[in-house]
């Protein structure tokens, strides 16, 4: 029986207070996971832990945050991703919402694309394959 | 002083559990300040005697080859005092493992009752900053560490 996104979002919040330590009312969609939520990378790595397990899914490194993206030189230049990087990075983040950040596609700004809605439309994903 | 804050491993499963001991004694200078009238032993060095524990479940998993450093504290809760002439009991399990990380669960005995729990996560940091340089101070996998695990191993072709 497959999982409502209501249900989806509960379990994706559990993990993020267990992970990140937040209160209840602090996790919502729009959440940025590292702005608003205070993640640092090794939280990254707690909650794809936390995520495989709770889902039984499993996250190939990279999939979730397209990492070595970032260190790439074709894509990256200047601090900004080039139009091949946006273009790999609009492929491999299907879970993302890029309007925002296509605009002006600084590398800095790479964290903010991950909401709690990312992470939700990732695990639905992975869910229906 | 050495930084060796457990004395012996009464278990060590390869990739999956470990136990160590750790005796509080009178002689260790820290507890003369920490606190005059009272010693205790502080709660960080029972997260370094778990994280000794458990990094070194991890470093052995991963055949020694990665420098495991450790790098969240997930959970730490110790719920009683411990004391000089207390001995506590650190239990560890792995939980994750992966090429670039892993996390621990850990329970904290006193005198064989449990007081705690230690949750901690450890970054293989071969894995993650390749290429960075650090002093050997950091790496714990020394004789010392070597020599209390030794005895386990032998038995293990892992």
């Amino acid at each position: 029986m497959p999982m409502s996104e209501e249900d989806i979002f509960e379990k994706v919040k559990d993990t993020l207070i267990e992970a990140l330590g937040v209160d209840d009312d602090e996790v919502t969609p729009e959440a940025k996971i590292s702005a608003d939520l205070g993640a640092e990378s090794i939280d990254y790595l707690d909650i794809t832990f936390r995520l495989e397990k709770a889902f039984d899914i499993k996250i190939p490194r990279g999939e979730l945050v397209p990492e070595q993206l970032l260190n790439d030189p074709q894509y990256v230049r200047n601090g900004k991703l080039t139009d091949e990087g946006l273009a790999e990075l609009k492929k491999r983040m299907t879970h993302a919402d890029l309007t925002e950040f296509e605009q002006d596609p600084e590398v800095g700004k790479i964290m903010d694309l991950f909401t709690v809605q990312t992470i939700i439309n990732y695990v639905q994903g992975k869910l229906a394959a | 002083m050495r930084w060796i804050w457990i004395d012996r491993f009464t278990e060590f499963v390869p990739r999956e559990r470990a136990t160590a001991v750790k005796n509080v004694s009178l002689a260790e200078e820290h507890l003369h300040d920490h606190w005059e009238a009272y010693p205790i032993m502080p709660m960080s060095l029972m997260i370094e005697g778990m994280a000794q524990t458990a990094g070194i479940l991890v470093g052995q998993a991963r055949g020694f080859r990665e420098k495991v450093i450790l790098a969240k504290v997930t959970k730490a809760e110790v719920r009683e005092i411990v004391t000089p002439g207390d001995q506590i009991t650190y239990h560890a399990e792995i939980e994750n493992l992966s090429p670039e990380a892993a996390g621990t669960r850990g329970t904290v005995r006193k005198n064989g009752e449990p007081i705690g729990e230690i949750n901690l996560m450890f970054s293989h940091i071969d894995q993650n900053l390749a290429g960075t340089e650090f002093p050997e101070e950091n790496f714990v996998f020394t004789g010392q560490f070597e020599r209390l695990v030794a005895p386990f191993l032998e038995a293990d072709d892992g």
